[in-house]
């Protein structure tokens, strides 16, 4: 392989993984508090037609992110009143989001469908950049690349260094023992979600304003449900999160390279199509073999509602 | 057993007021009145135990005073003021510590963490951490404040539940049923413990239905009945009768126990028993041996944790061995049976969790009495369900055991604990079972239902049925078994006829210290033994 072609796939692999780690990471904020949002997917697609159509009316992609957060912490939203006040079964709701999120989104684009947008050129970081093989890769990327990273590291620290982590996973824990306690369970779990929203919004803006600067019906892909399945198979650890998503964009950008390339291969590429979504649940169902690791990563409460007896 | 040092009253000074006053606290729920115009009057230094059976009304009333749930009527005064408790922290803020029966520890958490979670502020960890050091140290409580909870035995993790309530120099410590989980040996230490508190002037709330040891430890006792105060009294000027009595408004029931029909047949024996237990916090059971006769009740007493899950599982057949000839029920070589195929030798079995193991919560009684007497009550025909055959089967359960709830429509976790326990047993006994495998049958059941669960016990052991008891229950051990042995580490010590043994002796044992164990007292999960 030269130099440029694992360049420019590296490029491409950091590119595909990142709106799965900023939603996986959300959801696993969501999660460890003990909450089990499934709507990933209806609440990216709704921040992904939120940002473009911000987008497009002001011209400023920030602004764009911005509406993808809003909306997709409204979305979350009308999944906590459901979950978390009303009570409602939390994987029947979620999985209403997601359907409800989805079809609005079709419905809301609809004006946008033909409508293409500037592309947002990359920050380059000075110096680092022109490292050979890695540089262009790495360090010429979108804004949203770097905040990625930013976000691992910050919800590193947040989760297993702050108080408030501690308090976040002890909720989704044991709900009654922090109540016991006197933590405020449902707050803290409405602010989990509130985030979860607002991470899967940012991933549906990075989507549709700068992964592929158009908006089209269904363009979210089923990336959602792969971010939720990503949290599982990582065992709620934020570096295996990481891993688990830039090894799906790497397959993914592999096989779309091998069907591009010409090769004359024989090989169904339905199958080849198939490849990242089996490859990265096997690899991840593998390394997470360790019953150890699940019991002391898992939040034990997940998907239980949660009434504080008054 | 040492006897503690003689107690000392505290000594009241007439200027200051009461630590905590209760005035009329009612507590109502849609269903039930669980407090009824509650008085209570709590001074410094003072430990009042409260008393009575289960429903009785005081986990409500220690909830309302930490703050976890809020009176429907009444006042509350701390040392002279009028307070509402609006939340546990603002409890904790008032200087009250409580220690709750089901323990509020976070398993994935290390001691520190959870320490840190109660305690106001932002507290440095390593800081913390040395002062969990000073302060176990201090009152003899060692904990290592690095461990994961889950990784600790029942006794460690309630010293750090008292560490906990300590570090926030509590002025009133609530204990709701410290020493269902405890040794003797960790009892005592317990309460020289509280003792100690108390001389420094904590006033301390003790919950409890263990009579002799409220009349121990406590100055003054409370007893609830019903919701109410049914009466006041010193514990020390007390028999455990009389104290009973006043807990449940009658003579308490006695066991009958004549001697044990001797040379009945071997209905459960484990022959060499090892398993390697997949649970990574699980414990490994090392070839145990032991044989349950007919017309006999044998105890294995040992502080939960050391295998005494592992070893019901594989008894019951959850989970099945490799090996036919470890177990062998009524004969028959059964290692590698189901449960269902187990019980239909002739084997019943009362498993320690009520709800999801012994019982399905939202299924009713009729059903869960579906789930293991299908077949030894004809309730199957041709492979369709006779539901009339069920009712009819819980309705006996029910009657026959004195069972108060709705009836066999009644879904499980609508009874109480104690009832519904009283219908799991209820259910496995009226099968006229050869063998009764039973794991805490009393556990959290208040005095009455006890007392008439073991005399059921007792009277199926004297209709030849062969009995083995699981139970941390010394006393309970004591008062049913005729042979006992004890688990400790996933091994099992001799059996002893109980008329050879004492309750202190047990109490060594359970530490794994018995005669020949040699170096399987490496480290048994006893709360005495400094940990590693």
């Amino acid at each position: 392989m030269d130099a440029s072609l694992f360049t420019s796939m590296l490029f491409a692999t950091v590119v595909a993984g990142t709106p799965l780690i900023i939603v996986a990471l959300g959801l696993l904020v969501n999660e460890k508090a003990g909450v089990l949002n499934l709507g990933a997917e209806g609440m990216m697609a709704m921040g992904a037609v939120a940002a473009f159509a911000v987008t497009h009316e002001s011209g400023n992609p920030w602004l764009g992110v911005a509406a993808g957060v809003g909306a997709g912490m409204a979305m979350a939203a009308i999944f906590g009143v459901l979950a978390l006040t009303l009570m409602a079964n939390q994987v029947a709701s979620g999985l209403a989001l997601a359907i409800f999120g989805v079809g609005l989104a079709a419905f809301v684009g609809k004006p946008y469908e033909a409508v293409a947008l500037q592309a947002v050129p990359p920050i380059r970081i000075p110096f680092i950049a022109d490292l050979p093989l890695i540089g262009e890769a790495l360090y010429n990327q979108q804004a949203l690349v770097y905040f990625s990273w930013a976000l691992f590291w910050g919800l590193l620290w947040f989760l297993y260094r702050s108080r408030a982590g501690l308090v976040l996973r002890a909720v989704g824990e044991s709900p009654a023992s922090a109540h016991a306690i006197g933590y405020p369970v449902i707050r803290i779990r409405y602010l989990a979600v509130l985030f979860g929203g607002a991470m899967a919004g940012v991933g549906g803006a990075f989507l549709s304003v700068f992964y592929t600067p158009m908006w089209a019906e269904g363009m979210v892909a089923g990336r959602g449900w792969i971010a939720l399945a990503l949290v599982v198979f990582a065992t709620w650890r934020p570096l295996r999160v990481m891993v688990g998503a830039y090894l799906f964009g790497g397959v993914m950008i592999t096989q779309l390279f091998i069907q591009g390339s010409g090769l004359q291969i024989d090989f169904p590429s339905q199958l080849l199509s198939s490849l990242p979504y089996w490859a990265t649940i096997v690899v991840l169902v593998a390394i997470s073999r360790n019953r150890n690791t699940i019991r002391l990563n898992s939040p034990v409460s997940l998907g239980k509602p949660y009434r504080p007896d008054a | 057993m040492p006897i503690l040092p003689p107690l000392t009253p505290p000594q009241p000074s007439a200027a200051a007021p009461a630590r905590l006053v209760l005035q009329g606290i009612g507590k109502v729920y849609p269903t039930v009145v669980a407090n009824d115009d509650i008085g209570l009057t709590v001074r410094a230094g003072e430990i009042r135990a409260i008393l009575g059976e289960n429903g009785a009304g005081k986990s409500t009333l220690m909830k309302i005073i930490y703050g976890v749930t809020r009176p429907s009527s009444g006042r509350m005064f701390w040392e002279g003021e009028e307070v509402q408790v609006e939340s546990p922290a603002h409890a904790r803020s008032l200087g009250i510590g409580m220690v709750f029966q089901h323990f509020s520890l976070f398993e994935t958490l290390t001691v520190v963490e959870n320490v840190a979670l109660a305690l106001p502020g932002k507290p440095a960890l390593d800081a913390l951490a040395q002062r969990i050091v000073e302060v176990s140290a201090r009152y003899g409580l060692p904990v290592d404040p690095r461990r994961h909870i889950h990784a600790l035995s029942v006794g460690e993790r309630q010293r750090v539940e008292i560490v906990r309530c300590l570090l926030q120099d509590p002025r009133l410590l609530i204990m709701d049923e410290p020493t269902s989980v405890l040794t003797p040996q960790a009892v005592r230490k317990l309460f020289e413990t509280l003792r100690r508190l108390a001389d420094e002037g904590c006033s301390i709330l003790y919950i409890s239905h263990k009579l002799d040891e409220i009349r121990e430890l406590c100055h003054t006792a409370t007893v609830l009945r019903g919701g109410r105060v049914t009466g006041e009294c010193i514990p020390a000027q007390e028999t455990p009768a009389s104290m009973a009595r006043l807990m449940i408004g009658k003579e308490l029931p006695r066991c009958e126990h004549d001697a044990p029909q001797a040379g009945g047949e071997v209905r459960l024996r484990l022959a060499g028993l090892s398993h390697a237990s997949d649970d990574p916090f699980g414990t490994d059971l090392r070839d145990l041996h032991l044989d349950v006769h007919a017309g006999e009740i044998v105890g294995i007493a040992g502080v939960s944790g050391n295998g005494q899950q592992e070893l019901l599982r594989v008894i019951s057949g959850e989970e099945p061995l490799a090996e036919r000839f470890p177990v062998q029920i009524c004969g028959v070589e059964a290692g590698r049976l189901s449960p269902g195929r187990r019980r239909r030798l002739g084997m019943a079995f009362v498993p320690e969790e009520r709800l999801g193991r012994g019982a399905v919560p939202t299924m009713s009684l009729a059903d869960n009495a579906l789930l293991t007497a299908a077949h030894s009550q004809g309730m199957v025909t041709a492979g369709f369900l006779r539901f009339e055959r069920a009712r009819a089967f819980a309705r006996r359960c029910i009657d026959d055991f004195n069972v108060k709830c709705g009836g066999p429509a009644a879904a499980a976790k609508s009874l109480s604990g104690g009832n519904l326990q009283k219908f799991i047993v209820g259910r496995e006994i009226l099968q006229a079972p050869r063998l009764l495998v039973c794991a805490q049958p009393t556990w959290g059941v208040d005095v009455g239902a006890a007392a008439f669960i073991r005399q059921q016990i007792i009277d199926l052991r004297n209709r030849g049925c062969a009995v083995l008891v699981i139970s941390e229950e010394l006393d309970e051990l004591f008062e049913i078994c005729d042979r006992i042995a004890v688990i400790a580490k996933g091994r099992l010590s001799p059996v002893r006829a109980a008329g050879d043994t004492s309750i202190e002796d047990i109490g060594v044992w359970m530490s794994g210290l018995w005669p020949g164990a040699g170096d399987t007292a490496d480290a048994p999960l006893a709360m005495e033994t400094p940990h590693a």
